[in-house]
């Protein structure tokens, strides 16, 4: 008997002192428990930590390269302006003006404020300081808007090339070793002369904004591939806006829920999440080659990307229109509107800043997106600002692709400004989504 | 005429008849309108209606088919020897005809018929365009003459007008399948096009791509090798890097929103990675072949390792950073479905907060999880240019990363940007890729819609 008292109390004390160890056991692990749980949660942090240096570092390397975009150096040259050169008959006829030699002049003149230049190569290299292109441009218009100036002396501003505008930013280092370099020590020592002689200045590069594409860095300009974004983005808007919010409807309020309605959700859903280059393998197949539309065109651009953001638009635009309480509908057929009546006089106008917002988001998308866009044609050079829905256009990511690919230095900079460009307008359509949601947002 | 004028025209009939039914509603009811059937309204759009949606129907149809039409009857007009010539060359004299009739060049010093036929060409148009305005305005008063005799008190023009809103409701909704449609028939249609010249066995399983066709036929290398799998290995390659570096960071910064950060500092981190979500690829592209792909090409030389410049492992890494947002906001809202009261549950036995994420947040979460990063495969699968702009061209049968190696999307976008003919097998061939990116993306978001759903509706 007492043996079994013994071994009774033998077993409490055996329960109490495994009690105590487990306790023990579970205290020893709570260091390590609790390290584990620090360890985790600084995984987390290192996580956003990384995503926001990335974005910090994409965001430092285009403006740190672009920033410079937005000042242009020129170089003042006095260009005797020889009427035997230019106007030889003497008939000052606009078309004879415009066509004139001036780039012979230009070179004169370059050769005058270096005589000591003499041979061809050194020639063609100080003729390649300022922008052939740029300077005949600045000649032709100041010769054409007042004629009288010929056979006079002119001091003008030009452009400079794109070698020197990279040399002056800084972007072209001077400590390189003259052979890796793409300025010579002559080369420099020029542009050092001129800038002594005080013909050497930066100034804001109206140009850039004012332009379309060209061959030449230094008279690049983003506005033709601005205008073409404007463009296509106009047809996408008027595609898959009013489209987008009749399906929503539709969809949301007056739809059977039957397969056919069902076979409409599933692939919506599923467009929303397709390739965007298969849009562009759709509008090259259908509206290119089948329909006969013109290459390159806004027009054509448009319906594609009206195509790819048709599914977000209705995506939104159902998001929308559920959260609109289904008391409202029912007060408004309660006082004897129609179904059609309740939905355009009541529901909608108060889905409407959702909708919105969901649109600009989508439009936000269209403006950014390339890929499908060099399938329809709109990645060719186009130096011309296109002027209607059917001339030859390429819009601003294009723009970005093309200069990308480009070899020059100066392109670099270029692009990188036109990014710029491009993020201010995607930034600009973001904030206005995001003001529209704080604005009208309805909390029911 | 140009368009815009006869489209303005309409607009103003259209206009006019709308005021002119409500007055002739207002007037039927001879003052009293509480005894028209609907509001005045509804008799002017029912009038407007009928006034432009037949003439615009048939402005559609002409614009669809001008170009043939005028085509054809340009073509009949032309000399016997002209129309006996080939396709292709007939294609040509067809162009410089335009060419001249827009008043642009030909291609050599036009002959008097080309002239004649480009008068010819420019008279058809004019009197086309005059004969569609005709008829659409024709059309326009016959409709406004014929809604206007129906308006009557007992007219039930509410009715009408709704039911024509419904069609055009139902028929916006269609839009979005016609689209489908659209991708599959041209994708299958060229394609079927393509395996006319290549075997799809070829296509397939073949290990050797080099798309060039030759301009003579005994030239080397005439045949071109449309063998894919080089492209498949290096899609697969550079979205396997992609989800290395997106999984683990959006998973774990979607956790740390979710689960640890206070409610200001969610506001604040959500709206950065919503930033990195609206970077254009383009832009992604560039960072990819100026920054990154560099950074690593000078790390491997520090190193004594060769990367190249146009490595997958820099294009995969970019690729990757794009993705973060779409995983993190995906695994978000997933893992923020879960019921509280598990998480209650588990913390309440004492588990830490870590210890309850991994052994009950995340096993409940995972089908969402894994239905969010099976979309974020389809997208890097699908991605193109960031791969354009950082990844090579060599089609090289390589898993090594540091190697140049090219994907689905490159090749689409090489094989048809410049000018190709239409039909040769090269540019046939990028429909084929593009049919094949379509059908594993369409079957990567099924499965992955479907799970996401399956799990959404098992918390709800």
């Amino acid at each position: 008997m007492s043996e079994t008292i013994a071994s009774d109390t033998f077993a409490l004390t055996d329960i109490s002192t495994q009690k105590e160890a487990t306790a023990e056991a579970v205290r020893q692990s709570l260091k390590k428990r609790y390290s584990a749980e620090r360890r985790f949660r600084f995984y987390g942090v290192m996580a956003l930590v990384f995503a926001f240096l990335m974005l910090v570092v994409l965001f430092a390397t285009i403006f740190s390269n672009g920033y410079s975009a937005f000042v242009q150096t020129m170089i003042r040259i006095d260009v005797k302006l020889d009427a035997e050169t230019i106007d030889p008959k003497g008939t000052r006829d606009p078309a004879v003006l415009l066509r004139a030699g001036y780039g012979l002049l230009i070179k004169q003149s370059l050769r005058e404020t270096f005589p000591e230049v003499r041979s061809r190569r050194d020639k063609k290299k100080l003729y390649g300081l300022v922008s052939q292109l740029g300077a005949n441009d600045a000649l032709s218009d100041l010769v054409l808007q007042n004629p009288v100036v010929i056979g006079k002396t002119v001091s003008i501003w030009v452009p400079a090339s794109d070698d020197v505008d990279m040399l002056v930013k800084g972007h072209i280092s001077r400590d390189v070793p003259e052979k890796e370099r793409r300025v010579s020590n002559k080369e420099i020592a020029w542009i050092d002369t001129i800038k002594a002689q005080d013909r050497l200045k930066t100034q804001f590069n109206t140009n850039f904004f004012t332009a379309g594409d060209s061959r030449e860095p230094e008279m690049a300009g983003v506005w033709g591939a601005a205008m073409g974004s404007l463009l296509t983005l106009a047809v996408t808007l008027l595609l898959s806006f009013p489209l987008g919010v009749s399906a929503a409807v539709y969809l949301e309020e007056s739809a059977p829920k039957n397969r056919w309605t069902q076979i409409i959700e599933v692939n919506i859903n599923n467009l929303a999440a397709v390739p965007s280059i298969v849009f562009g393998l759709l509008g090259l197949a259908v509206l290119l080659n089948f329909m006969g539309m013109p290459r390159s065109a806004p027009v054509v651009g448009g319906i594609v990307l009206a195509l790819m953001t048709l599914p977000t638009v209705i995506i939104a635009g159902r998001a929308a229109l559920t959260s609109v309480p289904p008391s409202i509908r029912e007060a408004a057929l309660g006082v004897g509107a129609s179904r059609v009546q309740t939905i355009f006089h009541h529901v909608l106008p108060l889905a409407m800043p959702g909708i919105l917002t969901g649109s600009i988001i989508g439009m936000a998308r269209a403006l950014g997106e390339t890929a499908p866009l060099l399938m329809i044609g709109m990645v060719a050079f186009i130096a011309d600002i296109p002027q209607g829905f059917t001339d030859p256009a390429t819009v601003l990511p294009v723009q970005v692709y093309l200069w990308a690919d480009s070899p020059e230095r100066a392109f670099v900079e270029k692009t990188s400004a036109a990014i710029i460009v491009l993020l201010v307008f995607l930034v600009t359509m973001n904030a206005l989504a995001v003001w529209l949601r704080q604005k009208f947002e309805n909390r029911w | 005429m140009p368009l815009s004028i006869i489209l303005g025209t309409l607009v103003i009939l259209t206009l006019i008849g709308f005021y002119m039914g409500r007055s002739r509603a207002v007037a039927s009811s001879s003052g009293d309108i509480r005894i028209l059937h609907s509001l005045p309204g509804y008799y002017g759009y029912f009038v407007a209606i009928w006034c432009g949606v037949p003439a615009l129907l048939v402005a559609a149809g002409w614009l669809a088919f001008e170009p043939q039409i005028v085509q054809g009857l340009l073509i009949s007009s032309l000399p016997e020897d002209v129309q006996k010539l080939s396709d292709n060359r007939l294609k040509l004299v067809l162009n410089d005809i335009m060419n001249i009739a827009a008043g642009g060049i030909a291609s050599k010093k036009p002959d008097p018929e080309i002239l004649k036929a480009a008068e010819y060409y420019n008279s058809l148009k004019s009197t086309g365009s005059v004969a569609l305005a005709g008829v659409m305005f024709a059309l326009a008063v016959a409709g406004i003459t014929y809604a206007r005799s129906k308006i009557n008190p007992d007219l039930r023009a509410r009715n009408n007008v709704e039911k024509f809103i419904m069609v055009i409701l139902i028929a916006s909704s269609t839009i979005a399948i016609l689209t489908t449609v659209g991708i599959v028939f041209s994708l299958l249609f060229e394609s079927l096009r393509f395996f006319q010249k290549v075997a799809p066995v070829d296509f397939l399983f073949g290990l050797e791509w080099s798309p060039q066709t030759a301009l003579r036929s005994d030239q080397v290398g005439s045949t071109g090798l449309f063998g894919a799998v080089p492209l498949f290995v290096g899609t697969l390659l550079i979205s396997f890097i992609a989800m290395c570096v997106a999984a683990p960071v959006g998973l774990l910064s979607a956790i740390y929103m979710a689960e640890y950060a206070p409610y200001k500092v969610r506001a604040a981190l959500k709206p950065m990675l919503e930033i990195l979500a609206g970077i254009p690829t383009v832009v992604y592209g560039f960072f990819a072949a100026l920054t990154v792909a560099p950074f690593f090409r000078d790390l491997g030389a520090s190193g004594g390792i060769m990367i190249s410049s146009e490595s997958a492992l820099a294009a995969g890494v970019v690729m990757g950073i794009m993705i973060i947002p779409f995983v993190s906001s995906i695994a978000d809202d997933v893992i923020t479905a879960v019921p509280q009261a598990m998480r209650e549950g588990s913390l309440g036995l004492g588990a830490t907060k870590s210890e309850t994420i991994k052994r009950v947040i995340l096993p409940a979460a995972l089908p969402g999880i894994v239905g969010g990063l099976l979309l974020a495969v389809s997208r890097a699968i699908g991605e193109t240019m960031i791969v354009v702009m950082a990844a090579g061209l060599a089609a090289k049968l390589s898993v090594n990363p540091l190697e140049a190696v090219t994907t689905v999307t490159v090749q689409i976008v090489t094989l048809l940007v410049g000018d190709q003919e239409f039909d040769s097998a090269k540019t046939l061939a990028a429909f084929a890729l593009g049919l094949l990116l379509f059908c594993v993306t369409l079957v990567l978001n099924i499965i992955a819609l479907t799970v996401v759903n399956k799990y959404r509706e098992q918390y709800e």
